[in-house]
């Protein structure tokens, strides 16, 4: 630990001298912006980000204090305006821990109810690829990001919801994620073509709801225990008997609930495939590895939520090269030392996933795909908590975590069983889109599927 | 042996509970409250089942004499 004190303001990266600082850069390669900051300031610098100063903070030390700060010292519920439009003026990016834990609560994401999802997830792969020929071609961020709507609604809201829901669904939500430039810094509803998508699509997403909760008024009493979340809103009334719930809320609820599961998963689900396809050494361990655990017969909802040391590697591995999310930011709200820098009140402050995950001294080999590095003993993720932060740390610490990585080993237990994949472009054209906030394929990005001849498959 | 949670870091998952239900009780919409802090050799695969597979990395074990 460093013992540093009163060095003072924390240095400035280069760059930024237009009117918006780093925006504009922030808009088109974010990652190199956040490389530089490490690279010119070290643990702690500062970027412009339209009207106010970022704070980057990475390695162990400075992140250690990001992620354990208290609300009340570095505060979540400012720092993302661009998401307000998303889910609806009321509705919150995020709670404070007490109501988080509320909602592991009520979310069903207590490990208790995982088995019962692992079972619904394999349904929904399944479901998806009884559409597929004997061989034929996806787009990976199209066909993921279709699934994973299917599984969170499922799984959060549940199934009489799910089967409710299509293609459009997905669709419309996807203009949503697509929202998310960062020029809301600047003005949240500024005119440009994918804030004006992204307010179509919200309203499109109502009128899907709407209609939803419609039919249900309309139709029969359904039974206990086939009711779902949604029943349980239509169920709520204000003292005069009216609906407590309109469906403009109710939507705005279901999008903020299904947001922090969705792009995230999708994106890791098509990035381990990635990478296992460009390292066919670590497929083949992974398929063996599904082989044996499968090869009784064995059900996905129960192996799911057991050791598979080869497919968690991988899917760490791909999380660590690729995390969902690049920038996390907070506001300060007291003025704080950090390895001896004065962070003053009303500064924004920033941790990355990508620039700490890739820090050569925690990871050797750092820009290289290498699952056995979380194999014991070595296990760089455990030896890294506060460096290894693809879903953050501490306090905030993705909700879903357990929930996720139960989810993808689900979804490959199904997809690799059953079928061989393989590119259908060069390997180095597969990259990410960093032009909004919400990071996600870059189209094309298209794989080829072959049914594998008959064998042990795994059942839901 | 001894176990100790970093209260910062538990969200209350629930994982310790399922592994070692005599040593580690979740109250709804609490942490984790460890009911033995030194659970006999016993407990020893149990309790480190739970600190294995603890979502958030928040418990530890430390060795006694």
């Amino acid at each position: 630990m460093s013992k540093a004190v009163g060095r003072g303001e924390p240095p400035r990266v280069s760059g930024g001298h237009g009117e918006n600082g780093h925006l504009d850069e922030l808009r088109v390669d974010p990652i190199a912006l956040l490389d530089r900051v490490r690279a010119e300031c070290g643990d702690v610098g500062i970027f412009r980000l339209a009207e106010r100063d970022v704070v980057l903070m990475t390695g162990a030390e400075a992140n250690e204090f990001f992620f354990r700060a208290p609300e009340e010292v570095l505060d979540q519920a400012e720092a993302y305006p661009f998401m307000t439009p998303v889910f609806g003026e009321g509705v919150v990016f995020d709670a404070p821990p007490e109501r988080r834990r509320e909602m592991l609560h009520n979310q069903a994401l207590r490990d208790k109810f995982m088995r019962g999802h692992a079972a619904t997830i394999a349904d929904e792969v399944a479901r998806m690829v009884s559409g597929w020929a004997v061989r034929g071609e996806i787009d990976l961020l199209d066909w993921f990001a279709e699934l994973t709507i299917y599984t969170s609604s499922a799984c959060l809201i549940g199934k009489r919801f799910r089967n409710e829901l299509d293609k459009r669904f997905a669709e419309l939500y996807h203009d949503l994620e697509q929202g998310t430039d960062a020029i809301a810094y600047v003005d949240p509803y500024a005119p440009i073509e994918s804030f004006r998508r992204r307010d179509a699509a919200r309203v499109g997403l109502v009128e899907l709801v709407e209609g939803i909760m419609e039919r249900r008024a309309a139709g029969p009493a359904v039974e206990d225990g086939e009711r779902d979340l949604l029943d349980v809103l239509m169920s709520i009334t204000n003292e005069d008997g009216s609906p407590r719930f309109v469906a403009d809320e109710v939507t705005g609820m279901f999008i903020s609930m299904m947001f922090a599961g969705h792009h995230t998963t999708s994106g890791t689900a098509a990035w381990t495939l990635i990478e296992l396809l460009r390292h066919p050494g670590d497929l083949d361990a992974v398929e063996r590895e599904l082989d044996e655990l499968y090869a009784g017969g064995a059900e996905v909802s129960y192996q799911a939520l057991r050791a598979m040391p080869h497919l968690e590697s991988a899917i760490k591995e791909a999380l660590r090269l690729h995390p969902p999310l690049i920038l996390l930011l907070r506001v300060a709200k007291e003025d704080v030392e950090v390895e001896g820098y004065a962070v003053k009140a009303g500064q924004m402050v920033g941790a990355s996933p990508s620039v700490s995950n890739r820090i050569p001294e925690d990871f050797p080999d750092a820009d290289s795909f290498r699952p056995s590095r979380y194999l014991e003993p070595r296990e760089d993720d455990r030896s890294n908590p506060w460096t290894w932060i693809p879903f953050g740390a501490g306090r905030h610490r993705c909700v879903g975590a357990a929930f996720a990585m139960m989810q993808l080993k689900a979804i490959f237990s199904v997809l690799l069983s059953d079928w061989e994949f393989e590119l259908a472009q060069p390997s180095a054209s597969y990259r990410n889109d960093h032009s909004k906030m919400v990071v996600q394929l870059q189209q094309p990005c298209v794989v080829r599927y072959r049914r594998k001849a008959a064998q042990g498959q795994a059942s839901a | 042996m001894r176990v100790s949670v970093d209260l910062d870091l538990c969200q209350g998952h629930g994982v310790c509970e399922s592994e070692a239900p005599t040593v580690f009780q979740l109250a709804r919409s609490a942490k984790v409250t460890v009911l033995e802090d030194r659970p006999g050799d016993g407990h020893r695969d149990e309790v480190e089942a739970a600190v294995r597979y603890c979502p958030t990395s928040a418990l530890r074990i430390t060795e006694e004499e």
